[in-house]
């Protein structure tokens, strides 16, 4: 039984993902590489640990930025964006 | 808003399930909070949303998984998903958000059920998109059965290499080849425990099983090899390898590493609960008793986070703690509970014999711990290891200390993925057991949340 399909925008770029995704799959699935810069030496970083422990898929979704992308569902239409660096206070 | 009941659970694995659902049927009312989305934390991951086992997971394994949920689902404990715990007190306050709004749950028991983690281990350019954990590969296959098309070289040791080696090439992917970290050693130690591998001989069989359905496909299997390093400008291009002093370089895309797996002890930690070293699995573990309560009164943990054991005897222990819980709220007196318990007992025998002939045989290499100076240990703060060993030479003793002089550990991740590295570090550099040299002191809030959420608390 397969999850359905849905697509999400990874910086920008549609994507199409397993409805039981989570944003960080999405972005790897993406191809982009890298998701964040390191706040400290501007390093690339992406997912590590998938499972919520390493907080290396730090990104923006849908606009909130420092969500842990690997514990985040994907959702029609959600946006992933790379986080650039500390995150911005709003 | 605030939400009061008998038995909180915290962690929807084969643990938390059962002693959940254990609870709710002796008549408690039990909430049980996880961060995931779905039931089943790693190892029963989507087991409710299929009918049937992915290619190369064992049926035998998922039927199990999907029993524990179902009798999870009918127990009428109530279930909250996306719920992150971020802080408990010791008088069983235990605070969680959903991501917008915190909350509170007073218990009148907690039971801790967080699992395992992947055994953080630095190695030069761990840090390089293109390395992940063999742990995160098999989520993203659990997930959507997403397997490595054009090759993953697959580096370290454990069941777990095997297993999801062999799961990739069932589900049509493909492996480059598998680094054997584990010394040549292992093999005599786990020898001294033979006894107890015959008592589950099935297991070992399966094990093997899986070993010979990997070579058979022709995957390159490269043994004894000392140490590792993923090269890349950004990116991933290479992993270097070291075996009998010779190094070698292959061209690799996708680098998955994994050196066992270590109790997820952060929210036990916090709690200031009394812990041990472990040596035979080289980790850190709250100290239990028959029953899994912790040092903290009315808290209890079971399961991996609590020493690993693996997902059925973490299940029948969370049963246990269940049992444990009715019977410290009068719900059961002692004699029942020992009498419902005493079936469990006798399988959770029959599941620990073998635990000591696996830590032996996939233990990892020691030379790993002691990761060359210029090697990033904390990823959040990227402090490097000669930062800590710098710091041990300026008179720093332990962890805490060392945290203030170099901030390894008080990046977003809280020292997850460095405490056990800086704790091997220190205690390799002042020539002591890591018994003596202890863990951060882990302090709320266990992960960020935003002010808006913790707002939510004061409207109640």
């Amino acid at each position: 039984m397969a999850a359905e399909r849905i697509t999400v925008y990874v910086d920008g770029a549609a994507v199409t993902v397993s409805a039981n995704d989570s944003a960080a799959s999405a972005a790897l699935q993406a191809g982009i590489g890298y998701t964040r810069l390191s706040p400290i030496t501007g390093e690339k970083r992406a997912p590590y640990c998938m499972m919520g422990m390493c907080f290396e898929c730090l990104m923006v979704i849908d606009g909130v930025p420092s969500r842990q992308a690997c514990m985040v569902t994907v959702r029609p239409g959600m946006r992933i964006e790379r986080q650039t660096g500390a995150r911005v206070l709003s | 808003m605030n939400v009061t009941c008998d038995f909180l659970v915290i962690g929807a694995g084969p643990a938390g399930m059962a002693a959940a659902a254990t609870a709710a049927r002796l008549g408690l009312s039990t909430v049980l909070v996880d961060e995931q989305a779905t039931l089943g934390w790693q190892i029963y991951r989507q087991v409710e949303g299929r009918g049937d086992n992915p290619p190369g997971v064992s049926h035998l394994d998922w039927v199990r998984g999907a029993a524990l949920a179902a009798e999870f689902r009918a127990s009428g404990a109530a279930y909250q998903s996306g719920t992150q715990v971020w802080q408990l007190d010791k008088d069983r306050k235990v605070y969680v958000t959903d991501g917008t709004k915190a909350a509170c749950i007073v218990a009148r028991r907690v039971f801790i059920a967080t699992g395992a983690m992947e055994r953080p281990v630095p190695l030069p350019g761990w840090t390089l998109p293109g390395v992940m954990t063999v742990g995160a590969a098999q989520i993203r296959y659990k997930t959507s059965q997403w397997v490595p098309q054009d090759g993953a070289w697959l580096a370290g040791s454990g069941p777990l290499v095997w297993l999801y080696a062999a799961q990739v090439l069932e589900a049509g992917g493909r492996i480059a080849g598998i680094l054997d970290t584990a010394p040549p050693a292992n093999t005599a130690r786990a020898l001294r425990h033979t006894m107890g591998a015959l008592r589950n001989w099935a297991t070992v069989q399966r094990g093997r099983a899986l070993q010979q359905r990997v070579r058979a496909a022709g995957v390159a299997v490269y043994k004894h090899v000392s140490a590792l390093e993923a090269k890349g400008d950004g990116q991933l291009s290479s992993v270097r390898y070291c075996i009998n002093g010779q190094w070698h370089e292959k061209p690799a895309s996708l680098l998955l590493l994994h050196q066992g797996v270590v109790p997820h002890a952060h929210a036990t930690l916090s709690l200031d609960a009394a812990h041990r070293w472990d040596e035979r699995q080289r980790c850190f573990a709250p100290v239990v008793d028959a029953w899994g309560n912790l040092s903290v009164d009315g808290y209890a943990a079971a399961g991996d986070c609590a020493g690993i054991v693996g997902a059925e005897a973490s299940a029948l222990q969370g049963r246990l703690a269940a049992l444990e819980g009715a019977r410290a709220l009068g719900v059961i007196d002692a004699t029942q509970r020992d009498a419902q318990a005493a079936p469990v007992r006798a399988a959770l025998l029959r599941h620990l014999p073998i635990r000591p002939f696996l830590d032996a045989l996939f233990a990892p290499r020691a030379s790993l711990f002691e990761p060359a100076d210029d090697v990033l240990v904390c990823r959040c703060e990227s402090v490097t290891a000669r930062q800590i060993r710098d710091a041990v030479a300026l008179g720093c003793v332990g962890p805490n200390q060392m945290k203030a002089y170099t901030r390894c550990g008080m990046g977003p991740c809280q020292g997850r993925m460095c405490g056990l590295a800086a704790t091997e570090i220190i205690a390799r550099t002042r020539n002591v057991s890591p018994s003596e040299i202890g863990l951060f002191h882990v302090r709320p809030p266990l992960k960020p949340l935003s002010l808006s959420e913790f707002a939510a608390l004061a409207e109640g």
